[in-house]
Order: structure tokens, then C-alpha cells, then sequence
């Protein structure tokens, strides 16, 4: 079995996935119980400034979006940082530490935005001897009201001076916690980088609201007939987390920075993409909250499977799929491929030909005994086809080799070429 | 009482008294919500989708599935109502692998279709649950057409016809209507008394009389009816039933199965119900399954149902055939009964093997026959093969197991009574 063992900016543990700082690492019983069922690590759940501690809303702290049989897709939320005292946290932190030393204790930190409240703060998580701590600039609800959380991460400067201070003050390494609620991405990994980060992890939740309570008109979760925006996460947003994570590590000013990835990592594969896009680890949160913390069975077993029937390590997944990453106008719009119908696999029904026939380009013909069949002469090879059909590889998309005719265009498939030198482009540069 | 399984002869309350109810309760429920929705999310919502053009009544069976995930199992009831108004017996007795759930596609990727007859249950029995009744009737033509027959197509006829407005009696003749569902199917099929409450339920519409106990040819005549009425369709059954034709036949203790199941189900306490220890049903079809069935659940020891051609030629259903065989009925095929043996009453029943010389007897204290029902003639009526025609005579309509065409079902039946109804309002309206 390939080795998963992990280093992520010198903090080690025996695999690349750690509990993302949330509801589950809140609690030495929680993190013990995930500890035991074999996670590499965990971000301890946002410290705050010392004080008494925040509170809660007591009625639903979550909303959720859900697919067929009920499968939750998405979930977004309101609670807050730990509320627990800090020096109980600290107390705990320093125990669990001490009893499983050969996993990451990550501590993230959220306290107000001056110097004096983030350097005693790391005072403290220093003599629990963790091995890091994650700024938390991403909390988009409660925290941000007061000047923390995202208000903090949509500040590019705000994110460099807090890094700062906390790399000035300490000497644990740092990991700078970014919000999606951004334009860029890039500007704030920028900052973090120039504050002195060792790392970035992304993304942390996004502005949501997931449902209208229809009888009392009011946003979901509804606390006593009103209701907030919330944090949204889970297997609906990892396509927006794997953007984001793609942007800075294909971005020359931020490649290189070591990202742990973040954002509805449900399976093995997940954790694969974040690592093949750049994330040096993952981070997990609503997989184990909707599953509990026996998944990171298959996360690892699934992980070291895969590579090694890849015969790769992990050092050589990681950013493997980054130079692939592109821009739009670098694509070959020499690329000409066809949807393929499997007849042995088509269960007749027709998905296909609605999608095609009713939104796209009429290219899926449909016979009186319900034969699918896919007319060359319309299909621009959209994909849709293989989106909507409930069955796996029974629609694929087959290349059309050099100098084969494309029957929707009557013309021979060429040699690369893009956007840059087509001759529709008004800025194309003259071909050589 | 003292009767059990082995009491010989034909012998009321074989069982005890509890287990009565529970035999002949609903075979299968009601979905509750959680299941409704579990088995709802399997749907594919398919294009042009086979299930609907596999129901006779093309049902819109994706649309009704998707109100159902979309919580409204109201509106989906609606949908189902809206193409046939005996959705909620349809849902129960629908041999439904025959049909939508032959032809859905999970059928072919699984080997497990979705199950749309429950969830046509689940939906119809939402909407029959709530107050009132969904339909409303067009304004007055002052047209009046007679129904002939209070069965699925008479009454599937005599709604759409009141919905356009015309003034519908229905002549029935038994004592109460409903037709097959009332007096035909087994009793845990339509179980709670369904038969007579979705009728009530249909006549919520208003504009429809039923008089029953007035049976065509007996307390009215098609020739009063024509010069009385606007049309006439006829939905009257089949009325009779084939005879075996060997000897023994009328020894006491044969019986036609119709007429074991309908008093089955006209009878207020099963207990009371005699049947027989050994019991032979001799046919392969709907009919003689449900006589099997109940016997057995009625406590006969012995139950076989005998059918002269192969299994694959039974008309009964794989799902029927497997449940009576579940239930403990025997199943021989490929044997035609040659003589009923006794001395005044039934003692065995002799079969020849189908196309061979050997024969073999059973012991049986009851015989049911389930070989087929048939036409009673009508004079003057125009005829398709042994049954009616779609329009036997100028004026005059007809619908379900009476006339030819499709195969007697209730769905069947509801179609083509609505179908006849739609004709006659075109009739009606286009002088």
C-alpha cells in the first residue's frame, strides 16, 4: 500500500487528511474519537481572545440542501467560534497533543484586530505545544459582524498585517485561512504570502442562504422567525474550493505556497483532486459530520489504492494536474470529439434526447423503439448528453483523430491551435 | 366452533376467529412518507417515458412521481385523476409488472423498476383523503345519456360525462355498484372497504344517478333506453361464464369462482364462510389465482389451482402465479380435467396430462371453475369476435370486459369508458 505519511510545512502526520477547524474538533472527546478512528490531524476549532467566552443561537445552527434520497449535498451554517472557556480548550489541546503526538494539532485563531490580542493568544497555544496555528479570516457570519472572520479576509492589507504580527510573535508555523467571498482568490493568498505565511488553506465557507421557510417567510436555519446568512459547505461546494486552490497554485505570484485544500472532500477521489490541483493535504469537515468519523477508512485505504495503481506517490500527485490548468483561450479549438452511445448500456430513457433536443443542438436522434443515437453532423460534443444520463460510461465522447472530418463542420481535424490565433479574433496575433 | 384445516367437507370457521382479519387486510399498505419519497427519488422523469405508454390510460406516471418528490402528493393524485378516475383501485390491482413497471427503465439497468403502482397509492389515497372531491361540473347541457353497468367503465364513462355537464343515471344491476372491484378481486386487494368508498368519492362530482337492481333485458330494454336518452353506453361485463362440459360438473361442490368471490366479498364475517378442506381451482387466470388464494387464507389444508396449458400461458401474472405459490396453493400445469367423481357431492377430480394418455385424480371436497367469462348476447348488438363493438349500434357505446379489445382489466375498462364518454360528449355536442 502506498505511503500516505504527510508533511505538510514541517508538521507531520501518518496521512494527508485532517478534521477541518469545526463543530467536530471543538472537544478532546471529539478529536480523541477521531484521532482513534485513524485521522492524520485536526485544526482545533477557532479560539477566540480571552474573556468570557462567545455564545450561540439555541435553535438550528444548520441548513441544508439535498439530492435524491436525501442525500445531503450541501449545508451551510451559523454557529459561531468555540464557546467554550479558552483555557479549558488550551487545557485539552495540551493534553490530546501529549497523548497522540504523531498527529497534527493545528490550532486556529480568530481574536480582534490588533496586535496585543493576537500576540497573547499565541502565548498561550505555544505552551499547549501544537504544532501550528490557522488564522481564521474566513468565518463569513457572527465574527465578521465584529470586525473578524472574512471582514478580516477581504482586507488583502488586513490579512498581511494580522500575518505579521503572528509570525513576528511566534515561531509556530502559520496557516492563513482564506474566504471565498472574494472577487480574487489570488489578492488575499498575495497578501498572506507577503505577511509571511507558510501556508494558505481554502476555502472556508460561503455566503448562503440554503432554503425560505415557506409557511413563516423566513430564511433557513430560522431562529424565532428570523433567520441569518450562513457558511455554506459540503460536497456542492468543492467545485468552487478546486478553482480557487487551482488559481493560486498555478499563479506565479503565489506558486509554490503550500495550500491545504478545503471544501466538500467527501471521498477519496475528492482528497485526490485537491492534491493533483496543488493542495499539499485536505482539510474534512461535513463528510464526517454527515457520516461520522469511520470514513476515513475509505478516505485512506481509497487514497493509497489509487496511487498504487498509478504507481505514484504521494510527492507525485500533488500539483500533477496544475500544469494542465489553463486559460480558456489556450484550449485546442482544433479538439473535436462525438458523444458515443452505448447501446448495450442505454436503459431507454431518453434523458439524452430531451437535454438535446429541448436545450441544445438537436443531435441525439431518437427511433420508435427508443434507439438513441447521436447525428455527427449537430453534435459540437457539449457533454450534456453525459451529464443528465443516469448511467455511468454508457454516453462518452470519443476524439476525432488528425485529418478525420468533422461532420458538423465538413472540415478535417488540424493541428493544435487557440483563440490567440484564430482568425474570428480580432486581437489574434498574425500566424507565424 | 370447533372446525380447523383438516375438518373434512366444506366447513365454516376453519381458522381462529383473530387470524381472519389479518388474512385478508391490505397485501400491501400504504407507503408512509419517508417510503414514498425514498422510492419517489428513483424516478428518472424519462422523455416520452414507457411507463405512460405502457398504461392503458397513459397515466403522465414522471409528472405524478415528481409531485410526489416535490411534496405534493395531492397534485400528484390529481394528475393520475385526471387520466383515470379509478386511480386508487387501479393502484391495487394493477398487474403493474405487466405494465408501467415492465416498461420502466430501472426494469431494464436493475431488474427493479420504480414501484409506480405504490406510489399511485400513495398519491391517490392523498388526494382521496382530502375534503371534497376535485372535480367540478361544467354547466348544464341538458343532455341525459344512461349508463348501462356501475362497474370501472360505466363509471369511468359516467364521470367524464358529468364533468362535461350531461345529466348520467347508471343502471346496475346488483345490489350495490362497482362492478368487479365490488364483487370481482380479492378481498385483501381492495381491502378497508375501498371499492364502495372510492365509488362515493367518483360521485362526489355530482350529476350522476345510479339505480341499482334494474339489469338490461330484465327491469329495462336497450330500445327504452335509446328513445329516453341522448346515448347509451354500455359497460354490463360479461355475464356468464364457460362450463367445463364433463361429467360431475353439477355435483355438489362445484361452484363458478366468480361467484365464490363475490360472495367472499359481500360477506360480512369471514368466519361464517364455509370452504372446503381439499379445494381444486381449475383455470390459470386473475380469477382463479384469487379464488386459490382465499381459500387458502379462508384455512382450506389443500389448495391447487390446475391449468391445462404451459405456465407461460397463464393469464395470471408472474407476480400473481408467485404469490399464490407463496401462499401455499400447488400449481400444476399442463393437465385438463376429464370427470368430477362422487356420490352427490364432489370427492375427486380427474385430469389427463394435456396431449398424453395418462390421467391422475385429486381429492378435492370443493371445486371452483375459472375458466373464462362470457358475453350474455344482446339482440341487434353489433359483435367483435364474442364481445361487442367499440359502437354496437347508432347511439349506443360500449366499454370494458363486455367488448373487445385490450385485455379485461379494470385499467382497460377505465380507459375505454372514458374514451366512450369523450366520443359521446363529441356526439353530443356537435349537432
Amino acid at each position: 500500500m502506498a505511503e500516505l505519511t504527510s508533511n505538510f510545512i514541517g508538521i507531520k502526520s501518518p496521512n494527508p487528511y485532517w478534521l477541518a477547524s469545526a463543530p467536530p474538533t471543538d472537544k478532546e472527546y471529539n478529536v480523541v474519537r477521531a484521532f482513534k478512528a485513524g485521522w492524520g490531524g485536526v485544526v482545533w476549532k477557532t479560539l477566540g481572545a480571552e474573556g468570557p467566552p462567545i455564545v450561540n443561537v439555541n435553535g438550528p445552527r444548520y441548513g441544508a440542501v439535498w439530492g435524491a434520497d436525501r442525500r445531503l449535498l450541501g449545508m451551510n451554517n451559523i454557529e459561531l467560534i468555540t464557546d467554550r472557556p479558552l483555557e479549558v480548550n488550551l487545557r485539552e489541546i495540551k493534553q490530546v497533543k501529549r497523548d497522540w503526538p504523531d498527529r497534527a494539532m493545528v490550532v486556529s485563531l480568530m481574536v480582534p484586530c490588533d496586535e496585543e490580542s493576537w500576540k497573547a493568544i499565541l502565548k498561550h497555544v505555544e505552551d499547549t505545544e501544537a504544532d501550528g496555528v490557522e488564522l481564521n479570516f474566513g468565518c463569513p457570519h457572527g465574527m465578521s459582524e465584529r470586525g473578524m472572520g472574512s471582514a478580516v479576509g477581504q482586507v488583502p492589507e488586513y490579512i498581511e498585517m494580522v500575518t505579521r504580527w503572528v509570525k513576528k510573535h511566534s515561531r509556530m508555523p502559520c496557516i492563513v485561512k482564506l474566504t471565498p467571498n472574494i472577487a480574487d482568490i489570488r489578492k488575499p493568498a498575495e497578501a498572506a504570502k507577503r505577511g509571511g505565511a507558510d501556508a494558505v488553506s481554502l476555502i472556508n465557507t460561503i455566503n448562503s442562504i440554503t432554503s425560505v421557510n415557506l409557511d413563516d417567510f423566513s430564511p433557513e436555519p430560522m431562529i424565532d422567525g428570523k433567520g441569518a446568512h450562513g457558511g455554506y459547505c459540503g460536497p456542492a461546494v468543492k467545485p468552487i474550493a478546486l478553482n480557487m486552490v487551482a488559481e493560486i497554485a498555478r499563479s506565479p505570484e503565489t506558486a509554490g505556497l503550500p495550500i491545504s485544500g478545503i471544501g466538500g472532500v467527501t471521498t477519496w477521489r475528492d482528497a485526490a483532486e485537491f492534491l493533483a490541483l496543488g493542495a499539499g493535504n485536505v482539510q474534512v469537515c461535513t463528510a464526517a459530520m454527515t457520516y461520522g468519523f469511520g470514513i476515513i477508512k475509505e478516505l485512506t485505504a481509497g487514497l493509497s489504492q489509487y496511487l498504487d495503481d498509478k504507481g505514484m506517490t504521494l510527492d507525485e500527485l500533488q500539483g500533477r494536474a496544475v500544469p494542465n490548468t489553463t486559460d480558456w483561450q489556450y484550449l485546442n479549438l482544433n479538439y473535436v470529439t462525438k458523444a458515443r452511445i452505448n447501446q448495450e448500456l442505454c436503459i431507454q430513457c431518453g434523458r439524452c434526447y430531451a437535454a438535446c433536443e429541448d436545450t441544445s443542438h438537436q443531435a441525439i436522434s431518437m427511433s420508435p423503439d427508443r434507439k438513441f443515437e447521436v447525428i455527427d453532423e449537430g453534435c459540437v460534443a457539449c457533454n450534456l448528453c453525459v451529464n443528465v444520463c443516469p448511467v455511468q460510461d454508457c454516453i462518452t465522447m470519443e476524439e476525432l483523430p488528425l485529418g478525420a472530418v468533422d461532420e458538423r463542420t465538413g472540415e478535417p481535424v488540424r493541428e493544435y491551435a487557440n483563440w490567440t490565433t484564430h482568425p474570428n479574433n480580432p486581437m489574434a496575433k498574425a500566424a507565424e | 366452533m370447533s372446525n380447523s384445516v383438516i375438518t373434512p367437507g366444506i366447513q365454516p370457521g376453519r381458522l381462529a376467529t383473530e387470524h381472519y382479519a389479518s388474512h385478508f387486510d391490505d397485501l400491501y399498505p400504504n407507503y408512509d412518507p419517508h417510503e414514498a419519497m425514498v422510492a419517489a427519488d428513483r424516478c428518472y422523469f424519462c422523455h416520452d417515458a414507457p411507463c405512460i405508454t405502457a398504461c392503458p390510460t397513459e397515466i403522465d406516471i414522471p409528472l405524478f412521481i415528481r409531485q410526489i418528490q416535490a411534496g405534493q402528493p395531492e397534485a400528484a393524485g390529481k394528475t393520475i385523476m385526471d387520466q383515470n378516475i379509478f386511480g386508487g383501485s387501479c393502484a391495487r390491482v394493477c398487474p403493474t409488472e405487466t405494465l408501467c413497471e415492465g416498461a420502466c427503465v430501472r426494469e431494464m439497468a436493475e431488474g427493479k423498476p420504480v414501484e409506480i403502482g405504490r406510489l399511485q397509492r400513495y398519491a391517490t389515497d392523498s388526494l382521496m383523503a382530502r375534503q371534497g372531491h376535485p372535480y367540478a361540473r361544467a354547466a348544464s347541457t341538458g343532455k341525459r345519456v344512461a349508463v348501462v353497468g356501475a362497474g370501472p367503465a360505466g363509471l369511468a364513462c359516467a364521470h367524464r360525462l358529468a364533468m362535461y355537464g350531461h345529466d348520467v343515471i347508471v343502471y346496475e344491476a346488483q345490489d350495490k355498484p362497482g362492478g368487479l372491484n365490488e364483487y370481482g378481486i380479492a378481498a385483501y386487494k381492495m381491502a378497508g372497504g375501498f371499492a364502495a368508498r372510492e365509488v362515493e368519492w367518483l360521485l362526489g362530482i355530482g350529476g350522476i344517478t345510479i339505480e341499482t337492481g334494474r339489469a338490461l333485458g330484465r327491469d329495462i330494454s336497450l330500445d327504452a333506453l335509446r328513445g329516453e336518452f341522448d346515448a347509451v353506453f354500455l359497460g354490463v361485463g360479461l355475464g356468464d361464464v364457460n362450463a367445463l362440459g364433463i361429467p360431475g360438473e353439477d355435483l355438489d361442490g362445484v361452484r363458478d369462482a366468480v361467484d365464490f368471490i363475490a360472495e367472499l366479498r359481500q360477506t360480512d364475517d369471514l368466519s361464517r364462510l364455509p370452504i372446503g378442506r381439499d379445494v381444486v381451482v381449475i383455470g390459470g387466470g386473475m380469477t382463479a389465482v384469487d379464488a386459490a388464494v382465499q381459500s387458502k387464507l379462508l384455512g382450506a389444508e389443500r389448495v391447487s389451482m390446475v391449468y391445462r396449458r404451459d405456465r407461460a400461458a397463464m393469464s395470471a401474472s408472474d407476480y400473481e402465479i408467485e404469490h399464490a405459490a407463496t401462499e401455499g396453493v400447488t400449481i400444476i400445469t399442463g393437465a385438463t380435467p376429464v370427470a368430477i367423481h362422487g356420490q352427490g357431492a364432489v370427492e375427486e377430480i380427474e385430469f389427463a396430462y394435456t396431449g398424453g394418455n395418462e390421467s391422475f385424480r385429486l381429492k378435492a371436497d370443493q371445486v371452483f371453475k375459472a375458466i373464462g367469462q362470457k358475453l350474455v348476447p344482446l339482440d341487434g348488438l353489433a359483435t367483435a369476435g364474442r364481445k361487442l363493438a367499440a359502437q354496437p349500434m347508432p347511439g349506443v357505446w360500449a366499454g370494458g370486459d363486455c367488448t373487445d379489445g385490450g385485455e379485461d382489466l379494470t385499467v382497460t375498462a377505465v380507459a375505454q369508458g372514458r374514451d366512450a364518454a369523450e366520443d359521446i360528449h363529441a356526439h353530443l355536442t356537435s349537432a
